[in-house]
């Protein structure tokens, strides 16, 4: 008896401890996260300080980035408004395209797509820089320069992803916006006038900032995520490609979760 | 100099080095010799600090770094350079700026300033006018040279080579041995610290050998006390024969 139940108690005991080790594991890369990003915040505020090195990241993330961030926003505008038209003429309410339009693209489309292009273009190769620094000893040379890679490789990159996502989420709704208008006008006949008139009663400045304070938070956490997933890769090419692609996911699941939390804390607390 | 007192580091279940004494003298070329494993290049970097010993005290001019905070290790790498063994120059940055980068960092010079040492350490290199070239577009042994000029302008008390002639055809690895020898000469107060598997070229370059075996050191001595040496282990690294009482792994 004992005999034959044997497997199925060591196959518990398998799981049990499977799940033990995980959960020690996450706690572990949590707090290790957490003295990074501690550790990040203190050399910001501590010199030397790079400006040098933070508008190059600025040029990086932002002015290189200004293509495909426009394109994008507008056919995610275009698409948006044609969507949500198609609903509205079932009403004939298609004058407020321009209002459902702005109010989605400000407060959650703007910031959640540039977050995503964002850590594709701008992340991986924060990523694929750092690892690859990492496995080929540059980081090792840099310490051994009592050159801290914290404050010259991450710091510049959290403070030009911090204030670069939110003007290319401006940009974004800026360009969205016009796709909004184009295919309103063009393939649902609205009026400009009625166009612009919804636009501006419905959507506020406390849209435009709310999105603006989401996209500075997931600006910070792509390029925190993108460096640390950078500094701990190992073992050549095989784990620069693999720290990338962690980088990625990670990054894209968190912008995720922490998005539902900020939308929920700004509906709970009205703003 | 540099004093290991009975250094012992683990990684997982592999003792690296084992109960280690080791005494580096000040002002000399010391080469380090060992084949692959057996924890030469860990022996530097827990002299530059990039790892700490499991157990065991290491003293650099009369100071105990054992136990050195990271900011304590910032202020004290500024006195090393350390010649990688890829060179590890970074690949965003010139041949200038690879340069430049322990003087931007670390001193007040103005752009003019920086350049011209940044120029007069890669002509003493044997590199003249290449600062604009980026570490792609350069060879092997000028990477090699350009990481030695990078670790040595800042003018360092000691200086760290971690297999300097890896990988390089004779005449170039003749040239690296050539200038090691010349910088100790012109700066009879650097000490040297290298880290070789080429036992021709530590016995031209060395004024003081250290073997290690198992972690621990096997002979330390003069050039002559190795080629005089009767140790099996000593002698089957000269002869470059595996059989002998060498283990290997």
């Amino acid at each position: 008896m004992s005999a034959a139940l044997s497997p199925v108690f060591n196959g518990l005991r398998n799981i049990h401890s499977s799940f033990g080790r995980w959960i020690i594991q996450s706690v572990s890369e949590v707090g290790s996260f957490s003295l990074f990003v501690n550790k990040v915040f203190r050399e910001i505020f501590n010199p030397p300080w790079r400006g040098r090195l933070v508008l190059q990241q600025m040029e990086f993330l932002g002015n290189e980035s200004l293509n495909i961030i426009m394109i994008s926003g507008f056919f995610m505008g275009a698409v948006f408004s044609l969507q949500i038209g198609h609903v509205f003429s079932i009403f004939g309410a298609e004058g407020m395209i321009g209002a459902a339009s702005g109010k989605a693209l400000t407060r959650e489309l703007s910031p959640l797509i540039t977050a995503f292009l964002l850590t594709g273009r701008g992340g991986a190769a924060i990523t694929a820089e750092i690892s690859t620094m990492k496995v080929n000893e540059q980081i090792d040379a840099m310490e051994s320069m009592a050159v801290d890679p914290v404050s010259y490789l991450v710091a510049p990159r959290f403070i030009a992803a911090v204030t670069m996502t939110p003007v290319l989420v401006g940009i974004f709704n800026f360009t969205g916006m016009i796709g909004a208008l184009g295919v309103g006008i063009l393939i649902f006949d609205v009026d400009q006038g009625v166009f612009f008139e919804k636009l501006i009663s419905v959507v506020g400045v406390d849209d435009i900032w709310n999105g603006m304070v989401k996209a500075a938070v997931f600006g910070g956490l792509i390029a925190l995520l993108a460096c640390r997933f950078g500094l701990s890769a190992s073992g050549g090419a095989k784990g620069v490609g693999l720290a990338t692609t962690n980088s990625v996911v990670t990054t894209l699941m968190v912008v995720l979760g922490v998005d539902f939390i900020i939308t929920y804390l700004q509906i709970a607390l009205g703003w | 100099m540099i004093h290991f007192h009975k250094v012992t580091k683990i990684f997982g279940t592999f003792r690296v080095l084992d109960d280690l004494d080791l005494h580096i003298p000040k002002g000399k070329i010391t080469v380090i010799l060992g084949k692959s494993g057996e924890g030469k290049s860990v022996t530097i970097k827990h002299i530059m600090g990039l790892l700490r010993p499991t157990s065991g005290r290491i003293v650099v001019d009369d100071e105990d770094i054992t136990d050195f905070s990271l900011e304590q290790f910032r202020l004290y790498r500024r006195k090393f350079g350390m010649l990688f063994q890829h060179a590890a120059l970074f690949d965003s940055l010139s041949v200038g700026e690879n340069v430049m980068f322990p003087l931007r960092e670390h001193t007040d010079l103005n752009e003019a300033e920086m350049l011209e040492k940044a120029e007069e350490y890669l002509a003493r290199a044997g590199l003249p006018n290449i600062q604009h070239k980026y570490p792609a577009e350069l060879s092997t042994g000028e990477k090699k040279r350009v990481g030695l000029a990078r670790a040595l302008v800042h003018e360092p008390k000691v200086i760290l080579y971690d297999e300097p002639t890896t990988g390089m055809d004779p005449l170039v690895s003749d040239m690296i041995d050539k200038l090691i020898v010349k910088i100790n000469q012109e700066n009879p107060e650097l000490t040297s610290v290298v880290i070789s598997h080429d036992l021709k070229a530590a016995l031209e370059i060395a004024e003081n050998l250290v073997m290690l075996y198992k972690g621990r050191v096997q002979l330390c001595g003069k050039p002559d006390d190795f080629r005089e040496s009767g140790d099996a282990v000593i002698r089957q690294f000269f002869s470059g024969k595996v059989e002998g009482p060498m283990e290997f792994f």
